[in-house]
């Protein structure tokens, strides 16, 4: 914006600047922490008094602890590697300042969400992201954007694409669902200003055991409500594939890696509440662990790579909150998960991209096929995700998923049918990440005629090789070396809590080969139908009532709408006709009505003759002698 | 009771009937002049009822005045104007008839009603003392008297009327 | 049985009640002003009866003048009626709606 057109082709290197001095700060302030010793590893910064409404005062506090810092890690260095992405894959587009200065409002907001010291201020980062969201979603509101038709060749002459989709609509939905999970996280706030009257994560987390049960549970489910919103669980997690209808890198950084954290983080950060809530465990627990098995069935049905990636998203953050739904054994787990879900999902939605950036912008799996040797880093660094993201041993995946699922076999009860949801899901995630690589990178080529697949420049492919690389040995890193947990696990329990005694490594390798067991076979499945030569598409012709189901998302979309377009539309139709019509509208005219009328009998009295006038009198005259005469 | 009650009575008994008929005659006929006529008659009655009343003068002034010159104009404009028949017969207005009948009806109940609080008792005083020196010059001892400016305004009165029939009267050019 | 004031002023009150009810029902106009100097003597004559039964001559000067004025009037009321009726072909009370609305 500023110095006009010389700085346009800038502005992207400005704000990649931007986020990676962000990086560095945040970097030095985190060898700073750990400087200090374990307990002390607190540092609150009291900003200025934002307002003073009788006994509330809330200010811009800011905190700097561990969970902190990991997450303000996270956001800045993945935001960093995206932004530098962005720069190639933005290239062409007319709008692209307002791209990167909306990206960096982004990653500004985040910081102010995972800095915050209160639920006040948290709100004015959630709320900020979610603006963002909604801006990058609908950022090419001006342009037609083809999506591929789910039922593309089912059925004999269908066709593969075409389904055409406009930004804005997207944008409005994801809007929208964060709108209702913000309201949770409103109410809240108002429970939790009216029962401890503060806002302030110290004291409020200071009362929290103090908290009768059943106002901990309201809150907690109020809260997960907005975790359901902003992180994309059931039932609010239908924007997400819809928001892919925004730039890859958009999907890259926030829908994968930051903002759909940000539910996850919540409940971490405000863990104490939550635990003075079995109840509200245990629904998060269940919610997380059946919003993962169903984005995994529904993510088997997509052609379009990039809904793929969405519904794999939506799996996973699932698992994340079966991390942290479990206490204390499961909050290192949990972020542990999102750590290295931001790694390997960035770079399976910016490889996407670098997929679609050589193929004109194509989404369906149907016209890519033996890529591997068109766009090689594209290819390994995709693979490196993959084999994070199904658990092949010794990768970061394998460890965070392997712990989410052991701490979920160790906590018992209820979490032994998580433990049993999440392997299955393990073996479905699998299945269809599998299929996403197999149809793409091997196989026959289905290209159409005249496309050339070339690979991506490199501020393309830099980003994605820094992430696969990161995708590969995270895990190893942040969890060797010390302990049970590692040394991640360490590092957070300041802020998280420990855990009880853990069961001896051996019972968590024997749960470890369990579910690498069903992945593995669930790989192999993908291998024999995707990358021999085989009709998939006629198996899938055959089976299309069971196919059907899935490639439709499971009918979910379509419930939503009956209740809320079609219903909703006839409530309100019935309330404009009605009420504001017939009601309304009739109590005013109905008002003037009667004036009119009582006026228009009134004025039959105005005969204009003299007899009737005199019967008047007369009648009057009779009264008042008769009452003066006959006066009781 | 005495011959002058005796007498006093037979009157009455001859005139009231006959003030009430030709009253009702007089509302209920058709024809305009029939009406004018019998209210003639009935102020006719009606002078009588004021000798018996020992109302003499009050009397002559009312067959002078009334009947001799109100009704002689009266007739003169129902000439004037050549009345004749009243045309339409039904009642335009609905109720009306019934209405208004009632309606008197319940006036006479409530007058009838005042009057029964004890007037129906009342001695008649005899006029005698007051009409010293005869009707005629009792009036004129009070009219000039205690009643001289209702007197001379009721001169002006007449004066006023007498020039807005004038006025009322001429015929534009 | 003796002629009481009581039966002169029921009388008055039946001609009274008469002409009320001829004013309320006659449409001619001139009837209609007939009716009013029947109502105005029925006055006259309870007027007459009470000076009679108070002993003095009060209400016969009263009756006197109420003939006085009834005179005037009617020399009034008629010249209005002429002046209103020459220009009409009828007499009807009910012609004279202006006020109506």
């Amino acid at each position: 914006m500023l110095f006009g057109q010389r700085l346009r082709a800038l502005a992207g290197w400005i704000a990649t600047l931007a986020v990676a001095a962000a990086f560095v700060v945040a970097l030095a302030a985190f060898f700073e922490l750990l400087s200090h010793p374990g307990e002390e590893r607190t540092q609150i910064l009291r900003g200025y008094e934002w307002f003073t409404s009788g006994d509330l005062r809330v200010a811009f506090d800011l905190r700097w602890d561990p969970l902190s810092a990991l997450m303000a890690l996270v956001v800045t260095g993945v935001s960093s590697l995206i932004h530098l992405y962005s720069i190639g894959y933005m290239e062409h587009d007319e709008r692209r300042e307002t791209f990167f200065s909306w990206l960096n409002l982004f990653v500004a907001s985040m910081l102010v969400l995972v800095l915050a010291q209160n639920f006040l201020v948290m709100f004015l980062g959630w709320e900020g992201v979610g603006l963002c969201s909604y801006l990058l979603v609908g950022f090419w509101f001006n342009r037609r954007l083809l999506v591929v038709n789910p039922l593309g060749r089912l059925v004999e002459g269908e066709p593969d694409d075409t389904r055409e989709v406009w930004a804005p609509p997207a944008a409005k939905k994801a809007f929208l669902a964060n709108r209702i999970g913000d309201v949770g996280f409103l109410l809240a706030m108002f429970l939790i200003f009216a029962t401890t009257g503060s806002l302030d994560f110290d004291v409020v987390f200071g009362e929290a055991g103090a908290l009768a049960a059943g106002t901990a549970t309201a809150i907690a489910l109020l809260l997960f409500l907005a975790c359901t919103g902003k992180s994309a669980q059931f039932p609010l997690y239908v924007w997400l594939p819809d928001a892919m209808a925004g730039p890859t890198p958009v999907s890259a950084l926030i829908h994968a890696a930051t903002m759909v954290t940000a539910g996850v983080f919540l409940v971490a950060r405000t863990h104490t509440i939550f635990e003075a809530s079995g109840t509200a465990q245990t629904v998060v627990l269940l919610v997380g662990a059946g919003t993962a098995l169903l984005a995994a069935l529904i993510a088997i049905g997509q052609d379009d790579i990039k809904k793929i990636l969405a519904y794999s998203t939506v799996s996973q953050l699932g698992y994340m909150f079966i991390g942290v739904a479990l206490g204390p054994i499961g909050y290192a787990a949990g972020m542990l998960h999102l750590v290295t879900h931001a790694f390997f999902k960035a770079q399976l939605f910016l490889g996407a991209g670098s997929v679609m950036h050589g193929n004109d912008d194509d989404t369906d799996i149907k016209h890519f096929g033996g890529l591997r040797s068109a766009m090689p880093i594209t290819f390994w660094t995709t693979m490196a995700a993959w084999a994070a993201i199904v658990g092949v041993p010794f990768t970061s995946g394998f460890y965070s998923k392997d712990q989410v699922l052991a701490a979920a076999f160790e906590h018992g009860g209820i979490g032994l049918l998580a433990w049993a949801i999440g392997v299955f899901t393990a073996g479905l995630t699998a299945f269809y990440m599998s299929r996403y690589v197999f149809l793409t990178f091997f196989g026959e080529r289905r290209w159409p005629e005249g496309r050339h697949p070339h690979e991506s420049p490199p501020v393309m492919t830099v980003p994605l090789i820094v992430l696969a690389v990161l995708a590969l040995v995270a895990g190893f890193a942040l969890t060797t070396f010390t302990g049970e947990g590692g040394r991640f696990q360490a590092f957070l329990e300041p802020v998280l809590g420990a855990p009880e005694e853990h069961e001896s490594l051996a019972a968590a390798a024997g749960l470890s080969a369990a579910a690498t067991g069903l992945a593995a076979v669930g790989a192999i499945v993908a291998w024999l139908l995707y990358v021999r030569p085989f009709d998939w598409l006629a198996l899938r012709r055959r089976w299309a009532g069971a196919w059907r189901p899935l490639a439709e998302k499971l009918y979910v979309d379509q419930v939503y709408e009956f209740f809320t377009v079609n219903l909703g539309g006839a409530l309100a139709a019935f309330l404009a006709r009605n009420v504001d019509q017939r009601g309304i509208d009739g109590a005013v005219n109905g008002v003037a009505e009667l004036v009119g009328s009582s006026a228009r009998s009134g004025r039959r009295l105005q005969s204009g003759l003299v007899r009737s006038y005199a019967l008047g009198v007369l009648g009057g005259a009779v009264l008042i002698v008769a009452f003066l005469v006959f006066r009781p | 009771m005495t011959s002058s009650e005796q007498a006093e009575l037979i009157v009455f008994i001859i005139l009231a009937p006959l003030a009430v008929v030709t009253a009702l005659g007089m509302v209920l006929t058709r024809n305009a002049v029939y009406s004018a006529l019998l209210l003639v008659v009935n102020f006719f009655c009606l002078a009588g009822f004021y000798v018996l009343l020992e109302a003499q003068f009050v009397a002559a002034v009312q067959v002078i005045v009334y009947a001799g010159a109100i009704m002689v104009l009266f007739l003169f404009v129902l000439m004037l104007l050549g009345i004749g028949n009243e045309v339409v017969v039904k009642e335009q207005m609905r109720g009306q008839r019934p209405a208004a009948v009632l309606l008197a009806l319940g006036l006479l109940v409530a007058i009838v009603g005042a009057l029964a609080a004890g007037v129906f008792d009342a001695e008649p005083a005899s006029l005698a003392a007051a009409n010293e020196g005869g009707n005629v010059e009792a009036i004129g001892r009070i009219l000039f008297t205690r009643y001289t400016f209702a007197f001379e305004t009721a001169g002006i009165l007449l004066v006023v009327a007498a020039v807005g029939a004038l006025v009322l009267g001429k015929r534009q050019p | 049985m003796r002629v009481g004031p009581g039966a002169y002023l029921l009388l008055s009150a039946i001609l009274f009640a008469i002409g009320v009810a001829g004013v309320l029902i006659r449409r001619n106009a001139i009837v209609v002003f007939m009716c009013i100097e029947l109502m105005l003597n029925a006055v006259n004559l309870s007027f007459i009866t009470f000076a009679k039964t108070n002993g003095s001559l009060d209400g016969q000067v009263l009756a006197f003048f109420v003939m006085v004025v009834a005179a005037a009037e009617v020399v009034v009321g008629l010249g209005i009626l002429v002046a209103i009726f020459r220009k009409r072909s009828s007499t009807s009370v009910d012609d004279v709606n202006l006020l109506k609305g």
